[in-house]
């Protein structure tokens, strides 16, 4: 008998196997998404396909990908992502890291990529709270829910992502739970291929900490409340995609747009500045 | 290496610190420069924005200092030659970023043109006082290296010299002007290109089956690749081992931090330089750094005339701190004088390497012009009593 080697496993760095997640964690989950994504992706380089994390629970999927892959700071995936992006144009530089990390401490990185359309597929999984330091709230954490700095419960009105991203500017938004793996892979898959800021929010559960604190059941409830409690709605209005304490998850692809990305931008305004004499990156030495 | 010479502007200008600074860069074969405004630096990034479409460079202007300090990472895994550019209150803001660099051996520059402080303090005017802050500024034990120059044509040479060591020993180089240095327009001659020596980036001639990223080599410096490549490398803050991968142990902790803090300090001899006048006949020798080392020109030369023996130690690189040459001379001098335009910092250094052999007098400073010459010049007299 021979042997069924699961088909994302060439992806993954299986030497680093078990990894760190708890069970029912949703963020396995989207890692086999997106292995999936670009094992689809035949048109894919994976070697100048570059993960960047910053830090918490989603901050080590870089470190289970076996693409070249960078653990950076707080808050500063995206930032260093510009960085790798303006320095080598040919890069594919995917930004995967959580809520907290890309929204509370990053969230000025976040809406300035967004605002300048630089080529970065940005994916968040937003499992409502700090899951790696125990279970404090962040931006994203329902009004109302329970998390260890908020013991009496949120009194704060969390972001609504997809909003945000569109309105300072991102080309491609969607948002999916860790329930919708058929969805959330096509959506990394269209992504993916397409130029300026795209990002994807994943609802993931955090069975451990802000679905126990909270009595919410472990990861199958969460699936089925998924499953139950989701609607998708491409053409949302993008105002309404609030999440509030277990209610409705509007889910779809809400924006896919056309606009120049950063670097055709720049390239354009420089050539007819310079004319000739513009030299783009990898020109010089 | 020699120097791309279509980033070079060879010949005889008349520029401030600041746009020779850039100018350093660009000869350095800096590609990549990632900033936000800052008093009294500003004028590199603004020269660098107009010069890098002309050579193959990418300026951005980021969204805060936190933002320039690690997209530099960024560009450098990417392979370019990186910098960023600000002043103290730009530079408190990237310290992560220099420990980021630190632990995962990212070449890259930072320039503090130094204003006064602590917070906003003086936008417009000189101070020394963030010397420390170069050294200790990011948490965890690590060894940096700090160039000052005190000229425009210091600015110039030592900004090549910053990103060749950068290369060399992998780490984040600082170099540490101040408003003065950096407005101080003169002469500044940029040689042919074929006279600049450039250090090129350390790549592996391993292939991927056989490359560890943290394998060092007798000299304790890995070779580097870059992203795209092939190798599927990781790079992570955490503590790591060969590999690249997290391994969060004392064991581990101990080799990496051991080896990263060794690179430097067991080349310390290699990597330090100093000016120094008359150091040998010397019963006082005045110990300075940056625009200090020029103003103390005058009192050296008045206490000379007086009869006293002055020599003239002027530290190019102050991290790591030229400890050899202090110690030796702490045997047979009578006294150092430190002038700084703080209240007291590489001071201590001096005082830690004389160890007691002889006495270190400070001529403090908080900041904001230079210093009075006279009051350096009582201190040589004191010292030579």
């Amino acid at each position: 008998m021979t042997a069924v080697v699961n088909p994302v496993e060439p992806l993954l760095r299986t030497e680093r196997i078990p990894h760190i997640w708890c069970p029912g964690c949703g963020i396995g989950t989207t890692v086999n998404c997106f292995a999936r994504a670009i094992s689809e992706s035949p048109d894919i380089d994976l070697d100048k396909l570059i993960v960047v994390s910053g830090i918490g629970c989603t901050g080590r999927v870089a470190g289970y990908l076996r693409l070249d892959s960078f653990h950076t700071t707080h808050g500063r995936p995206i930032p260093f992502a510009t960085g790798l992006k303006l320095a080598n144009p040919e890069l594919r530089v995917v930004v995967y890291s959580g809520d907290g990390d890309l929204i509370a401490i990053g969230g000025n990185h976040f809406i300035h990529a967004a605002r300048r359309n630089i080529d970065l597929t940005v994916i968040c999984v937003n499992n409502f709270n700090y899951a790696m330091t125990g279970g404090q709230v962040g931006p994203t954490t329902p009004t109302t829910a329970i998390g260890t700095t908020a013991p009496y419960g949120v009194y704060e009105r969390p972001f609504n992502l997809p909003y945000l991203a569109a309105s300072c500017g991102a080309v491609y938004v969607a948002r999916w739970t860790a329930y919708h793996v058929r969805q959330l892979a096509k959506s990394m898959k269209e992504a993916l291929h397409k130029k300026g800021f795209t990002f994807i929010e994943i609802i993931s559960p955090c069975p451990t900490l802000y679905e126990r604190r909270n009595r919410l059941g472990d990861g199958l409830a969460r699936m089925r409340f998924y499953k139950d409690n989701s609607v998708i709605d491409h053409d949302a209005d993008l105002r309404s995609l609030d999440i509030g304490f277990e209610g409705k998850i509007t889910c779809g692809r809400f924006v896919n747009i056309e606009r120049p990305s950063l670097i055709e931008a720049m390239d354009t305004r420089l050539s007819d500045k310079l004319g000739p004499k513009y030299q783009p990156i990898g020109n010089g030495t | 290496m020699k120097a791309d010479p279509r980033g070079v502007l060879t010949g005889a200008h008349y520029i401030d610190g600041n746009h020779a600074c850039c100018e350093g860069a660009i000869a350095a074969g800096c590609r990549f420069v990632a900033g936000y405004p800052i008093t009294p630096s500003t004028e590199i990034v603004e020269r660098i924005a107009v010069r890098f479409p002309l050579v193959g460079g990418v300026f951005i202007q980021m969204e805060d200092e936190i933002a320039s300090s690690i997209a530099i990472a960024g560009a450098a895994w990417a392979g370019k030659k990186a910098m960023t550019v600000s002043s103290g209150p730009g530079i408190s803001l990237m310290m992560e970023h220099v420990g980021f660099a630190v632990m995962t051996e990212t070449p890259c520059v930072f320039v503090n043109v130094q204003r006064g402080g602590p917070s906003t303090g003086l936008p417009t005017l000189p101070g020394q006082a963030d010397m420390m802050q170069a050294r200790w500024g990011s948490h965890g034990d690590y060894e940096i290296i700090a160039l000052c120059p005190s000229s425009p044509q210091e600015c110039f040479n030592l900004t090549i010299d910053a990103f060749n060591l950068a290369e060399q020993y992998r780490v984040p180089v600082f170099m540490m002007m101040d408003e003065c240095v950096g407005h101080m327009t003169e002469k500044v001659v940029i040689p042919p290109a074929d006279q600049i020596e450039v250090e090129p980036r350390h790549f592996t001639d391993l292939p991927p089956e056989q490359y560890l990223p943290y394998k060092a080599g007798d000299d304790s410096v890995p070779d580097m690749v870059k992203a795209g490549d092939g190798y599927r490398i990781h790079i992570t803050g955490l503590t790591h081992d060969e590999r690249g991968y997290p391994v969060i142990s004392a064991d581990c902790q101990d080799r990496l931090v051991r080896r990263l803090v060794g690179k430097i300090n067991r080349n310390v001899d290699s990597i330090t330089r100093v000016d120094q006048d008359q150091v040998e006949q010397a019963d006082v020798v005045v110990v300075s750094y940056g625009i200090t080392a020029r103003v103390a020109l005058r009192p050296i030369e008045m206490a000379r005339r007086k009869g006293i023996k002055v020599g003239h130690l002027r530290l190019v690189t102050v991290w790591p701190f030229p400890q050899q040459i202090i110690r030796e001379l702490a045997g047979r001098v009578k006294a150092f004088v430190v002038p700084e335009l703080n209240l007291g910092q590489v001071v201590l250094e001096v005082e830690r390497c004389a160890a007691g052999q002889c006495p270190t007098l400070l001529v403090d400073h908080a900041g904001g012009t230079v210093h009075d010459p006279d009051r350096i010049y009582q201190a040589i007299v004191e010292a030579a009593k």
